[in-house]
């Protein structure tokens, strides 16, 4: 039985949210020649269906190394870790693939977009891989354009579009292929705080849809927007609390 | 390969990055295109070499007289061998089983051929009938001399083609006199020789009658030869170096000259130089083989370049796709697709248009030692197969790896 407080008014759920991520002493060293730098040291935590977490620490402390591994771009060396209950270990590169392209979705730094291909083409990128017929998958690309707000910028390249449109091309093409759980890191990284606050509405927006979100950031105003923080310090987690969201305005589409 | 999305994929990115694409395709065009050509003017030469080869009876042999050299036999060096019709009868006779065609030569100097308002300089020369033979000449219109020409001392010619177009034009040339020198000669054939112009512009009449209008008494200018065809290509060698050799020394013994006096007199054996062509032909074919082989490798060497430095260029593209849930294979494939598709476009245009560049100038090629330029499809086709799969090859390796590697560290790639 789970307790969560709602706009003030108490309501009782009677099934048991679905733990979508679960890590357990999870280690990670990089190997450098000689040299072994020991990033993660050991880290234990859950994610439940529809929460909406930010992993703080300060630079090098591997927050992004850890959400490497939970976005399947990285493997452990050691730990255990459960993405909506299935067991990540040890996966063919086929199975993989098909995880990293039906389970989760990633949202980098940097964006990531392919250069040569338009805002639609990179949102529709993952539906290709799903196997959709191609107007089928620039129909449904198309709407998660609009729900970012960049139904009219369809057409454009990468590098016709600015740095926070440029993020939420990311976003839509991280969701397209409706996974289970979105990771970000550092989204809003690279963005004014205008920007920011935009790209976050939308992910907030995202999060009150039911979708699970994990945030990489280093700035307390992005993570005071999440529903719960988790430190990292040296490798493990130092604090780990749920907290009040602070509501982005809604400002007006761009 | 038949899935419309993959092919609809790789045309997006074709389009996209149509630099990219058209500096590979350039490139495999243009090894092909050097290839063709080269092969092609290869193949020209072999031509051209046979071709120089044709102008005369494959096994000729020739024997021609000049000034002594050398003091033998208490004679004077300075001497002029001339050559009697007795050497020729003596000579026919001794060697009456293995000869097939032969003929004596008086040449008459500055022979200069008038008919009407037309006239040229030719060669004229008094022969014999097998003479055609020796010449490897064919008649386009008339006959040659005959026997009854020369028993008769007839005074009939043939001329050569290009006599005939310098002094007839378009006209009937049988039947009309034309003067040699000043005398009338009737013409009674026209021949043509795969020698080309240098051979037709010859005129022939019979030996008899030359030595007695021109004043040549009993002498002659050379003597031709031809063996009877022998077994295999080897025996007919060594014979005719046999036959060659001893009617050298016959006719130095007979004319007093020093075994080792080369320029009183000399022989020519066409089918010893026929074995040196053959052996130059060889090699011609070995060094442009060696050249064409050496283009594909560099062709080869250029295509896996590219394929590597498209695939380095594109890891990080490979990284970002991995990571929203590409499988391997479908990254090589794409890859591989892509190259495969762009090299062979590019192979065949490459292949068409030096193709088409032999078939339009090849024929027009009119160079010593060229001819007709042109190029064998098999192989053509196969260096682009080869080119293709040498391609498709370098391009798998890296983007096997690329496919690989995890997608992390494909995305950290810059
Ligand atoms: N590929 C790598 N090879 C070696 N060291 C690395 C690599 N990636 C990260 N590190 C190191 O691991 C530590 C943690 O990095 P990271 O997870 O990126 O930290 P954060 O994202 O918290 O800033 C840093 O000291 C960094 O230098
Ligand atoms: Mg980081």
């Amino acid at each position: 039985m789970n307790f969560t407080k709602e706009s003030g008014k108490p309501r009782y759920f009677v099934i048991e949210l679905i733990k979508m991520i679960e890590i357990k002493d999870l280690h990670k060293s990089y190997v450098m020649g000689e040299n072994s730098l020991h990033v993660l040291k050991g880290i234990d935590f859950t994610v439940k269906e529809g929460e909406l977490v930010a992993i703080m620490g300060s630079s090098g402390s591997g927050k992004s190394t850890l959400l490497n591994i939970l976005g399947m771009l990285d493997e452990a060396d050691k730990g255990s870790y459960y993405l909506d209950g299935k067991p990540i270990k040890n996966l063919s590169e086929k199975i993989a693939a098909r995880y990293r392209n039906k389970f989760l979705g990633f949202v980098f730094q940097s964006f990531n977009l392919i250069t040569y291909k338009s805002a639609l083409e990179n949102v529709a990128m993952p539906l290709y891989y799903q196997g959709m017929k191609r107007n089928e998958r620039n129909k449904k690309a198309m709407r998660y354009l609009e729900k970012v707000g960049l139904a009219d910028w369809a057409t454009h390249l990468p590098n016709e579009l600015s740095g926070g449109q440029n993020q939420r091309v990311a976003i839509a093409r991280a969701l397209a292929s409706e996974p289970k759980v979105l990771l970000a890191d550092e989204p809003t990284g690279a963005l004014d705080s205008t920007t920011s606050y935009e790209v976050m509405r939308i992910i907030q927006s995202i999060n009150d849809e039911g979708k699970t979100i994990l945030i990489v950031t280093h700035e307390d105003d992005i993570a005071h927007m999440c529903k719960r923080i988790v430190n990292l310090r040296d490798g493990v987690i130092i604090k780990d609390s749920k907290i009040n969201q602070v509501r982005t305005k809604s400002a007006t589409h761009v | 390969m038949f899935n419309i999305e993959r092919w609809q994929e790789i045309f997006d990115t074709i389009r996209k990055n149509k630099l990219r694409t058209f500096l590979t395709g350039l490139s495999v065009a243009s090894g092909i295109f050097i290839l063709v050509v080269l092969l092609g003017f290869g193949q020209g030469m072999t031509n051209g070499v046979a071709k120089e080869f044709e102008q005369d009876a494959t096994n000729r042999i020739a024997v021609w007289t000049g000034v002594t050299t050398v003091e033998y036999k208490g004679l004077n060096p300075g001497r002029f061998i001339e050559l009697k019709n007795e050497d020729y009868d003596l000579l026919i006779k001794k060697y009456e089983d293995d000869i097939e065609f032969k003929s004596s030569v008086f040449r008459i100097w500055n022979g200069i051929a008038t008919y009407k308002n037309e006239s040229g300089n030719y060669r004229v020369e008094g022969v014999y009938p097998d003479y055609q033979f020796i010449e490897n000449a064919s008649l386009s219109a008339g006959r040659f001399l005959n026997y009854d020409d020369h028993n008769g001392n007839e005074k009939v010619i043939v001329i050569g083609h290009k006599v005939y177009r310098d002094l007839f034009g378009k006209k009937e040339a049988i039947g009309e006199q034309v003067q040699i020198s000043g005398i009338n000669f009737k013409v009674v054939g026209v021949f043509t020789d795969p020698g080309g112009e240098r051979e037709e512009s010859k005129v022939f009449l019979p030996l008899s009658t030359s030595q007695r209008v021109f004043a040549g008494g009993n002498t002659i200018r050379n003597l031709g030869f031809t063996l009877k065809p022998q077994r295999t290509f080897q025996q007919a060698v060594r014979q005719s170096i046999i036959f060659t050799n001893e009617i050298q020394s016959f006719l130095q013994e007979r004319h007093i000259v020093a075994p080792e006096d080369e320029s009183a007199i000399d022989t020519w054996n066409s089918l010893e130089e026929a074995k040196r062509y053959y052996d130059l032909m060889d090699m011609i074919k070995l060094f442009f083989w060696v050249v064409g082989i050496c283009t594909i490798v560099a062709g080869v060497v250029g295509v896996s370049n590219i394929m590597l430095i498209i695939v380095k260029e594109r890891t990080k593209e490979i990284g970002i796709r991995k990571a929203i849930g590409a499988q391997p294979w479908s990254i090589i494939g794409m890859i591989l697709h892509e190259s495969i598709f762009v090299t062979a476009i590019a192979g065949f245009l490459g292949l068409i248009f030096s193709m088409a560049l032999l078939e339009v100038v090849g024929p027009n090629v009119e160079i010593d030692y060229i001819v007709n330029p042109s190029v064998n499809f098999n192989v053509a086709l196969t260096t682009v197969i080869v080119l293709i799969v040498a391609g498709a090859l370098a391009g798998f390796f890296p983007a096997w790896r690329a496919a690989r590697i995890k997608p992390i560290d494909a995305l950290r790639d810059e």
